[in-house]
């Protein structure tokens, strides 16, 4: 039984604002050469999803460059591939501000396949996860829709907006759905991945305004707790939500531990993909130094990097140094400059001398472009 | 089909006998190099950048894993509906069929697929040298000289030159003199293997030296000497930059040396003419809290808790701690337990060795490099003398 994929790639632009102003959530980088849509678009791969729509609403220039024909994750294909999806509209149509209206705009992708199931999956979400799995349980269940969860012990100090939790029965049916519950326990927490019949999907989409819906989440998983047949595939591998820039932080940093990264690189063999940009290997000059880091290719390191993660072609200046920070693409730290906790976006450059501190609970930012 | 300029026969058959163990089991041109590449990465890209679409890859010897990594051409951009990259191995005929008994006879039994491109120029070149050259100059020469043959040449020192086919050139760059490997060199304007002729001129050339029973079938040994004192048109083109011959280990060492340092003799971080290869989908390279890189390259998929000096690493290699390498080559998917020392060393793809081991010597150099064949297994405390080989497995 096939599966299309559809990613959503802006859906919470708003929640790491920082990075996001001049890109989709998709393609914010991450974990030293990739960008978050690899973790999703890697996972369809893996699943032999070969179909994949990314609904996009603004600002997706970069995630366009990023995904290219869709080769480097096997997404170039003679029958369906990789598909962006733009907004659609005539001069009376308004930008989408809900899932169903993304959706709305990708029903003509979602009627033109064949494929049985659509597998749906947000870019907040790090992790490698078989897919073909959640698909197999979705029709053993004979289910409409089979969401993926975690189990997971939330604290209360949690910001309540991006919890959506479950109560399940013994057969995994979930029972209730709660949204922005707070409470301090162990909860079935969504993860922002999930399965359901294409057909059943165009029926919900066509007749939204009937059903009176408008949230997918509010309205589908919580009102229709009885009328569907909804599932819950629950998840143990290593997941990150990406829903903060904190959180962000705290995530890349994560990679620094070697369980971490095997677990996300190497589960099962299955390998995440990226774009190939075909820099030259990383490079260490004079005094160089680098300790429990993340080093790309087309870096040339002549100063101290420690606890860090640098993408390609970072330039570390001569008696610079880098501690606990996130350098994008192309930044130049130049002579003596001093960086703690920062994350620098692409093609900044750091001026000799300079000294830059953030806290681990609040990095230091420097925008793309910038001059220091 | 539109009519191609200029289309690419790159010889890569060659055994490499004198890299040993390193091409036990696969070709020359797909031997591990510079971290992330293949030789064969340098001539293909340098093709791209060139401009030229079309390359037809002359393998014989041990072809699989280079057939395998050349595929449909993608990572070089040569995935072209009109041209692109295709493996030329010898084939069966109904008259029968042969072994290439020398470069000219690898393109004289390939000449069904120059006709087919139907191009005014050949490019010739060889699978086993490092440099990033620009062949649209080269071309562009040839044309406006209207040479039947033109021929790359380097300046080399004088002691060199006797390793090399030396050319000597009038002041119109017009050939005038040509020696194999000369005892006393008359110039040191050396051959790099690279030629372009005419189509015509080529294909006139392949016929006539398959005729002769005498002859080798080699370009350096018997084309070029014919076309010489024949008076054909030919000419020189003067190539100035980094080109490296890597058909010892000597040389495969010094050539990977030679991309260190903060100005290194071989720049691969200058973004003019990028080198393509296959990027395997590996993750980040992780540098552990004892990690010591000092003067040395990496590439994607290592982790690295020991000390790396002077030395060049492959993709997904691990080095475990209290290990010190340096003035050495490793090759990619190589394991490396803690506590080893490998100086002068050369270890080939997917080796594993355990703790302690011991492979090269400190007090040795660059003519006496200990060599580990691929899939091999160094056992715990063993040690590996210098210039040592070991067999692949």
């Amino acid at each position: 039984m096939k599966s299309v994929g559809i990613i959503f790639s802006n859906i919470h632009d708003q929640e790491i604002k920082e990075l996001t102003a001049s890109r989709t959530l998709a393609s914010v980088p991450y974990a030293c050469r990739y960008r978050l849509i690899d973790f999703a678009l890697s996972n369809m791969t893996n699943a032999g999803i070969t179909n994949v729509g990314i609904i996009t609403k603004h600002n997706y220039q970069s995630l366009m460059e990023h995904c290219g024909s869709g080769k480097n994750w096997d997404l170039s294909r003679k029958n369906g591939g990789l598909t962006i999806l733009p907004p659609f509209g005539d001069n009376e149509s308004k930008m989408y501000t809900s899932r169903f209206e993304a959706l709305g705009n990708a029903m003509y992708f979602l009627r033109s396949c064949s494929e049985d199931y659509v597998v749906m999956s947000d870019c907040d979400n790090v992790c490698n996860i078989d897919l073909s799995e959640l698909v197999e349980y979705h029709i053993a269940k004979a289910a409409d829709i089979t969401v993926v969860y975690r189990r997971k012990y939330l604290p209360l100090d949690a910001e309540v907006k991006t919890r959506t939790q479950f109560d399940l029965d013994a057969d995994n049916r979930i029972t209730r759905t709660y949204i922005g519950k707070n409470h301090e326990d162990w909860a079935n927490k969504m993860a922002n991945i999930l399965v359901i019949n294409r057909k059943f999907l165009i029926n919900l989409i066509e007749n939204k305004e009937e059903f009176d819906y408008h949230s997918f989440s509010r309205d589908v998983l919580v009102r229709g707790v009885d009328k569907y047949r909804i599932f819950g595939f629950r998840f143990d591998g290593y997941y990150a939500t990406v829903d903060s820039f904190q959180n962000y932080y705290k995530h890349n940093m994560e990679l620094l531990d070697k369980s971490v990264r095997d677990a996300l690189f190497r589960a099962n063999g299955a390998s995440i993909y990226t774009n190939v940009r075909d820099s030259a290997p990383c490079k260490f000059v004079g005094d160089g130094k680098a300790t429990n880091s993340l080093i790309a290719d087309g870096c040339v390191i002549e100063g101290e990097v420690s606890g860090s993660i640098l993408f390609r072609g970072v330039r570390v200046a001569k008696g610079a140094v880098v501690r606990n920070s996130i350098i994008f693409q192309n930044a130049n730290i130049s002579e003596g400059s001093f960086l703690n906790c920062v994350v620098a976006d692409k093609e900044t450059t750091v001026l000799s001398g300079r000294t830059l501190s953030g806290h681990e609970t609040h990095p230091y930012f420097i925008p793309k472009g910038s001059v220091i | 089909m539109k009519k191609k300029k200029c289309i690419a026969m790159l010889l890569a058959g060659g055994q490499g006998t004198r890299l040993y163990s390193l091409t036990t089991k696969i070709a020359k041109p797909a031997v591990s190099f510079g971290s992330k590449y293949r030789i064969i990465d340098f001539t293909l890209s340098n093709c791209t950048n060139s401009g030229i679409d079309t390359v037809g890859v002359l393998t014989q010897y041990e072809p699989l894993i280079l057939n395998e990594y050349i595929g449909d051409g993608k990572p070089w951009d040569l995935d072209r509906t009109n041209g692109g990259v295709h493996s030329l191995s010898p084939y069966q005929a109904k008259k029968g069929g042969e072994w290439y008994k020398g470069t000219a006879n690898a393109i004289y039994q390939n000449l069904h697929f120059i006709e087919k491109y139907d191009c005014e120029n050949v490019l010739i070149l060889s699978g086993d040298h490092i440099y990033k050259m620009d062949y649209s100059l080269m071309l562009a020469q040839h044309v406006s000289t209207n040479a039947d043959c033109t021929i790359a040449v380097i300046d080399v020192s004088a002691d060199e030159a006797k390793r090399f086919g030396i050319m000597s050139y009038d002041e119109n760059k017009r050939v005038t003199d040509f020696e194999e490997k000369p005892q006393n060199p008359k110039s040191n304007h050396a051959s790099m293997g690279v030629y372009i002729f005419k189509k015509d001129v080529l294909v006139e050339q392949l016929k006539r030296d398959e005729e002769d029973p005498s002859s080798q079938n080699d370009f350096g040994k018997n084309i070029i000497p014919y076309m010489l004192t024949h008076g054909l048109k030919m000419y020189c083109y003067s190539f100035s930059g980094y080109w490296k011959d890597v058909g010892t280990i000597t040389s495969l060492w010094e050539a990977n040396m030679d991309l260190l340092g903060k100005k290194p003799a071989f720049d691969l971080n200058s973004e003019d003419m990028k080198i393509y290869s296959k990027n395997e989908p590996l993750p980040p390279t992780y540098l552990g809290d004892e990690a010591k890189i000092k003067n040395s390259i990496f590439t994607a998929g290592c982790e690295i808790y020991g000390r790396v000096e002077n030395s060049v690493i492959s993709e997904d290699v691990y080095i475990g701690k209290n290990s010190v390498i340096s003035n050495s080559v490793i090759m990619r998917g190589t394991r490396i337990g803690d506590n080893v020392r490998i100086s002068y060393g050369m270890i080939d793809e997917s080796v594993t060795i355990c703790d302690g081991a011991k492979v090269g010597d400190r007090e040795s150099d660059k003519n006496h490099i200990a060599l580990v064949g691929r899939n091999q297994t160094i056992a715990k405390g063993a040690k590996i003398k210098s210039g040592e080989v070991i067999e692949s497995l």
